[in-house]
């Protein structure tokens, strides 16, 4: 049996690394964002 | 030819990057640790449905239970059928839960929330969870640790994207305030839904399995860490919960987590009621609210960073921190009290930390013990822990909390009693994770025969 992948076997391009990390890292981020954003009122009292 | 699903289709070429492996696992794992957020519709749905604060936590009780309970079931499916599939399934699975919840509330028939979110959506999760986990520990035979604590730590960190997003959204939909609007809250259901199917196909789309003669450059198997724990055999599913090592660390995880979710529950109360704020509730609300949200950042960190460190210490001995060293953590939170702040943060910080380090440690630690055969299928049954947990932790904590209450007790004694189960609970966890030994031979596979061909040991 043939076995069939979906690639050519060229090396990836690390700007396909980088936009993939950037995929999961930008919403992440600002998800810490917005959660550091509340940590400051823990000291205000 | 191999269906697009099928494992045989994403075998890597010669040349892909192991990097992008992580990023998809996380596609996923992003997206379905929105659960953890579920609390910010359930104010909207009361309101708009007049339902009652148990009758709005069904959607979320049933996901987690199906979590379980699906990770137990499919979990030698995923793995046989391979990463793409799971994934997809996934995907399917925790979409459809938003779009049957938007149709629900539309019609006003709040239970197609909770079988949509609860029930669909709950398989998805449990499929989800344990999808990239033995893909990635193939992928990183050298920094198994490393590897999983990236995707574990994006299901703690789902609930930092969900909850902001899922307020905004409300809020533009008219689905917040004192008159929340119904279709306002079904919109935003139905938009996450179609924003989790564009974010979870990268996913899907990505993943790849290694080919079997892989390997990381410049990495020797002859060379690699080895241990009195770690095999180089590997064990079925089927065999390894007739093993004592399964059920100890069943035990481990169990009591790792219900420490850890005796304070992250009632994270908000404990705070009040330890350092109350006689100015202003406002203030105290904003405080509280900062101090859940240093124990959530603490609890995505401690993922990464303890279960990478594993890699290095061993996962026996991050477990005997988690344990013995988080039951002293404990105990000095209960002499302690509210005498010192900063002090009472950080122990809270540290104790959940442990809490997600416990969760992101436990596939390389099954990987170690069981070998890479089945990982994934072993890893689905040892989440019936969590759900199990999930209850023990909660009524432990609040059952106590709300007699203290009712005989009039208040500040920290509320906890105490709560707090000295967690250490006594802990103290086991870690006589359990001490007697894990190696697993017998009598439980390996046969060694010559190829995964996928072979026939289980009769053990």
């Amino acid at each position: 049996m043939t076995t069939h992948t979906e690639n050519t076997g060229r090396p990836i391009s690390p700007a396909v690394v980088v936009l993939a990390w950037l995929w999961v890292l930008v919403p992440f981020g600002y998800g810490l964002y917005q959660l550091v954003l509340k940590i400051p009122a823990l000291f205000g009292h | 030819m191999a269906g697009f699903l099928e494992r045989e289709r994403i075998v890597a070429p010669p040349g892909w990057s192991r990097w992008l492996v992580p990023p998809a696992a996380l596609s996923i794992h992003l997206a379905i640790g929105q659960v953890y957020a579920w609390s910010v519709f359930k104010p909207p749905l009361e309101k708009g449905l007049g339902i009652s604060g148990v009758a709005s936590a069904l959607p979320f009780t049933l996901g987690i239970i199906m979590l379980g309970l699906s990770a137990a079931l499919f979990g030698t499916r995923v793995d046989s059928k391979g990463p793409r599939w799971a994934m997809v399934v996934s995907s399917s699975c925790f979409v459809a839960g938003f779009l049957i919840s938007a149709l629900g509330l539309y019609l006003r028939q709040y239970w197609m929330v909770v079988v949509g979110y609860g029930f669909v959506g709950g398989i998805g999760l449990g499929i989800g969870y344990i999808s990239p986990v033995s893909t990635l520990i193939k992928w990183f035979p050298d920094r198994p640790g490393l590897a999983t604590g990236i995707a574990i730590m994006g299901f703690g960190g789902g609930a930092l994207i969900a909850s902001p997003l899922t307020n905004q959204l409300l809020s533009a939909f008219g689905g917040s305030g004192a008159n929340p609007d119904v279709n306002g809250i079904a919109e935003t259901f139905l938009v996450m839904g179609l924003i989790y199917a564009v974010f979870m196909s990268v996913g899907w789309l990505l993943i790849r399995v290694p080919a079997p003669d892989w390997k990381p450059a410049g990495w020797d198997p002859a060379h690699a860490k080895t241990g009195t724990l770690i095999t180089t055999a590997n064990v079925s599913a089927r065999n390894a919960i007739r093993t004592p090592q399964f059920w100890l660390l069943w035990v481990v995880l169990c009591f790792n987590v219900t420490a850890g979710i005796g304070i992250l529950e009632r994270a908000a109360p404990i705070y009040s009621d330890f350092f109350p704020d006689p100015t202003s509730p406002q203030a105290l609300a904003a405080a509280a609210a900062g101090f859940v949200a240093m124990l959530s950042l603490a609890n995505s960190v401690g993922r990464i960073l303890w279960s990478s460190t594993s890699d290095f210490l061993g996962r026996k001995n991050m477990y005997r921190i988690y344990l013995g060293v988080g039951a002293l953590l404990y105990l000095g939170l209960t002499l302690l009290t509210n005498t010192n702040k900063v002090l009472f943060l950080l122990i809270s910080m540290l104790l959940l930390s442990f809490y997600g380090g416990g969760f992101a440690t436990v596939p390389a630690y099954l990987r170690d013990l069981f070998g890479t055969y089945q990982v994934g299928a072993i890893h689905g049954r040892l989440l019936t822990a969590w759900s199990t947990a999930g209850v023990l932790g909660p009524v432990i904590v609040n059952a106590i909390a709300d007699a203290r209450i009712a005989a009039g007790v208040a500040g920290p004694g509320r906890y105490t009693l709560s707090f000295m189960i967690m250490v006594g609970l802990l103290v086991v966890g870690f006589v359990c994770n001490e007697l894990i030994r190696p697993v017998s031979e009598r439980y390996h596979e046969p060694a010559q025969e190829q995964p996928g061909t072979r026939t289980e040991a009769r053990a």
